[in-house]
């Protein structure tokens, strides 16, 4: 697909039913694997909402009281509890790890291998930092006595919506860091420049890769922001 | 490329044979379709056996590898339904099968049968085999992934397999699988049994969402020149939809799997309310198990057209072909694939009338219900109209899509009383359901199984199967099928409750002996006569008539390769170039009965073809 042709494409509602109603392809000039991520990402919106709606449900009607949040979450520093003061840092690495992703889209389709690779690397470690800030998270709450099964602080489903959310999430996070440390070192080494053959797939690599695993780190990010918003400020 | 582009700044449809009727041009311009947007696909060339048939990435090859897996697993089903069918018509005939032995055959019959057989064969065999060849692509666009995705499947159905050899066996919860008893002492195979099976189901879904975006992805961006989505066969719509309709689904079972076997082996309380258990209160409490319902359902409702949808869309073009006469209004029948797969995600609490939910909550959900039957009305109507004075060929392959229309209007119809809520209350949990869900989405399905496979072997082996063992086939299937669910409805009037091992002497059961005798025993004929089949397909394989190219004379293209069976890659040099829908058969002014879908216009230049 050359450029050009992008630029060309009808716009609006008109565009769209054209594309649709024609042959070939229904969405022109969006590679296979963007497609694929995207409608992946539609149906994990569904596992996430699955997820938080039976967090509602679980929350609404339990019969013990849910605890309260901005305690239970909260971090002494100096003896003063401050609520909100650990999820406030993950957010925000997590938001600037978004950013950082989205430059890295930005210079791999410039060709700007360096600069590409470094901050790949950069949004890596801040998922590193995320899930760490969460692992420290995680064990303060057991430390405290809050188990899957059980939570002194009132209703035992916060517990166990806590941690498997928090877990399904912090997967996703893991997975991501994992593949985002593999591409830093696919595009230091020049696998996207030379289209090298992927070691499982045999299929040629190509800068969008960068752009399909930057869909996936951003939807990862704005999971969290519901799974913030529903469990650190209801 | 640009300039390409530009030029279908005019409406699309005058690209190929809308010109036969406005442009005054050559030949040249009325064969004119879009050059190709995108490079030839890239596909691996396996070398080795393990390559090539093992661990292949050829979605044919991946496609007859799930059909055969799902075949394996439904024939366990069957198997199953026999056992469950000895006990109830001969209650304590056959000593082994104890209340707990009755129970795990119930649960693993349903959902092996649901899941592991239909959804896998219609998606993942179906769909792997046609995809790409109705289509006009080379292969699946991610070859890889699939292949990943048939050996997900294959692991999933291991694991579920395994559950048979555990301590406690499978689990005997039924096939919805409803805490709280699911995962409490009482229950059988409450242990490893149902672990196993949330590990299988879990493990069914990755594999599938692996394929299932094999599948979307294909259909929407690797068509070949010409196809538009409006010139694709029903069956690909049929697939298309299911396939979407799963992946929005299959995430609400993949949360309820996980929850539940937090529940049972964290000892979380999602769904688990307080509970007594032999004098002693257990450490659960506070979940809630109508909740679980909503989510199973959330899933399983969807999962009933993730079945149907394929069936539709197969049904419609083998009574297209069948009968010699374009489907009757194919984008009506298009639209109410889509409008049903919509719609199955608004009805899911019409399982749920009985579970004390909202009484204002059923009054909802048996609207949309009944709003489903609107489109599926449509359809069965538009099958029937194409049948109407149709040239028909009543080979083996339209008797299926005859008994299928039966079944299916006959199944449909028993919905409507069921998904009424007054209507229901008195019929849920009795044999009326299991008639009308077996009619509905068990033997229908069935049928367009069977046919589409007389229909397609000779394509996937080059030789035709046996005409007169099919229609043996044929009949012992479909009248046997009705002697077995057909007398049950008349079950459920009189009240015999589903799920109950044994009635022992309650009043009313005296009257349903005789009949429960008799359904076992069709039981019993109708799994034998599926031997004729295996035969039939075992014999032609080697003996079978060779079929030749194109033997049905259909117009779509997975008829169309230069090999016949199509070799990898499909197309040979060049990918084919669509020029019409499949249904152009008997047009008027066309030499032949059938004219395919890379015939150019300018060779059947006399023929009134639809414009499409």
């Amino acid at each position: 697909m050359s450029d050009n042709s992008l630029n060309n494409l009808p716009g609006g509602f008109k565009g769209m039913s054209q594309d649709m109603g024609s042959d070939q392809t229904a969405f022109k000039g969006v590679q296979w694997g963007k497609v694929m991520m995207w409608i992946f990402l539609l149906s994990d919106t569904f596992i996430f909402s699955c997820f938080l709606i039976s967090y509602m449900k679980g929350r609404t009607s339990t019969v013990v009281d849910w605890p309260n949040t901005s305690e239970v979450f909260s971090l002494h520093v100096n003896g003063v509890a401050v609520p909100l003061l650990l999820i406030a840092i993950m957010t925000f690495v997590l938001i600037t790890s978004s950013g950082t992703m989205a430059l890295a889209v930005k210079y791999g389709y410039e060709k700007n291998r360096k600069m590409c690779g470094w901050l790949i690397l950069a949004t890596a470690i801040g998922g590193l930092t995320f899930v760490g800030m969460q692992a420290f998270e995680w064990s303060k709450l057991i430390h405290e006595g809050v188990r899957p099964w059980e939570n002194p602080f009132g209703a035992k489903q916060f517990g166990s919506f806590f941690f498997m959310i928090t877990g399904f999430h912090g997967t996703h996070v893991s997975i991501g860091v994992i593949f985002l440390f593999i591409y830093s070192r696919k595009v230091f080494r020049g696998d996207f420049d030379k289209g090298k053959r992927g070691f499982f797939t045999s299929m040629k690599s190509d800068y969008v890769a960068i752009e399909i695993l930057g869909l996936y780190w951003h939807f990862v990010d704005l999971v969290w922001v519901f799974i913030f918003a529903f469990f650190y400020l209801w | 490329m640009s300039d390409e582009y530009n030029q279908k700044n005019t409406p699309i449809k005058a690209q190929s044979s809308e010109i036969t009727s406005s442009s005054s041009g050559s030949s040249k311009d009325i064969d004119y379709v879009r050059p190709a947007e995108l490079p030839e696909q890239d596909l691996y060339h396996g070398h080795s056996f393990i390559t090539k048939w093992i661990f292949c990435q050829d979605a044919k090859v991946i496609g007859v590898q799930y059909f055969l897996t799902a075949v394996f697993t439904g024939i366990v089903g069957l198997v199953l339904s026999w056992l469950m069918r000895l006990q109830l018509g001969f209650p304590e005939l056959v000593p082994f099968i104890t209340a707990e032995h009755y129970y795990q055959f119930v649960t693993m019959h349903g959902m092996i049968m649901v899941v592991y057989f239909l959804t896998a064969l219609f998606l993942g065999g179906f769909g792997n085999y046609l995809i790409p060849l109705m289509v006009g692509a080379r292969d699946m666009v991610f070859p890889y992934v699939n292949m990943v995705s048939f050996w997900m499947f294959f692991i999933a159905v291991c694991v579920l397999m395994a559950s048979f050899f555990v301590p406690g066996g499978p689990t005997g919860a039924g096939w919805t699988l409803y805490p709280p008893q699911a995962i409490l002492p009482g229950t059988p195979g409450s242990n490893m049994g149902i672990i196993l099976m949330l590990v299988s189901l879990s493990l069914f879904v990755i594999g599938f969402t692996m394929g299932g975006l094999n599948y979307l992805i294909t259909i929407l961006q690797a068509r070949t020149r010409g196809m538009t989505l409006m010139r694709m066969p029903l069956t690909i719509w049929g697939i298309f939809t299911a396939t979407a309709l799963a992946m929005l689904a299959f995430p609400a079972l993949l949360v309820s799997c996980i929850m539940m076997t937090l529940d049972k082996m964290l000892g979380t309380s999602f769904f688990m309310p307080t509970i007594v258990q032999a004098g002693e209160v257990l450490s659960y409490g506070g979940g809630s198990p109508v909740l679980f319902q909503h989510l199973f359902w959330f899933f399983g409702h969807p999962e009933v057209y993730i079945v149907a949808l394929p069936a539709f869309g197969i049904v419609s073009d083998l009574i297209s072909v069948h009968a010699r006469k374009n489907i009757f209004g194919y984008r009506m029948m298009v639209w109410a694939i889509v409008g049903i797969g919509a719609l199955s995600f608004f009805v899911w609490a019409h399982h749920m009338y009985v579970s004390g939910m909202n009484p204002w909550f059923g009054f909802f959900f048996a609207t949309t219900t009944l709003i489903i039957a609107v489109p599926t009305a449509l359809k069965v109507y538009n099958w029937i109209i194409t049948l109407f004075r149709a040239n028909i060929r009543m080979n083996t392959v339209m008797l299926f899509c005859l008994g299928f229309i039966v079944t299916f209007v006959n199944g449909g119809i028993t919905g409507i009383f069921l998904g009424n809520v007054a209507v229901d209350i008195p019929l849920s949990d009795t044999y009326f359901v299991i008639a009308h869900f077996h009619m509905v989405m068990g033997i229908a399905p069935l049928m367009v199984i069977m046919g589409a496979v007389y229909h397609w072997f000779p394509l996937v082996t080059g030789r035709m199967l046996s005409e007169k063992l099919g229609k043996w086939h044929f009949w012992f299937t479909f009248l046997g099928a009705y002697s077995i669910y057909f007398p049950m409805h008349y079950l459920g009037f009189i009240g015999v409750p589903r799920r109950y091992f044994e009635m022992y002497d309650s009043p009313y059961v005296t009257s349903a002996i005789g009949m429960n005798e008799f359904i076992t025993v069709a039981a019993l004929i109708v799994g034998f006569s599926q031997l004729i089949f295996i035969y039939n397909i075992v014999v032609s394989l080697s003996i079978g008539k060779p079929a030749g190219k194109n033997p049905w004379k259909a117009n779509s293209l997975e008829w169309l390769t230069p090999e016949v069976p199509p070799a990898h890659g499909n197309w040979g040099e060049k990918l084919p170039v669509i020029h019409r829908w499949p249904y152009d058969f008997n047009v008027p002014g066309a030499k032949e009965d059938y004219i395919t879908q890379t015939t150019p216009p300018s060779e059947v230049i006399s023929a009134e073809v639809e414009k499409t």
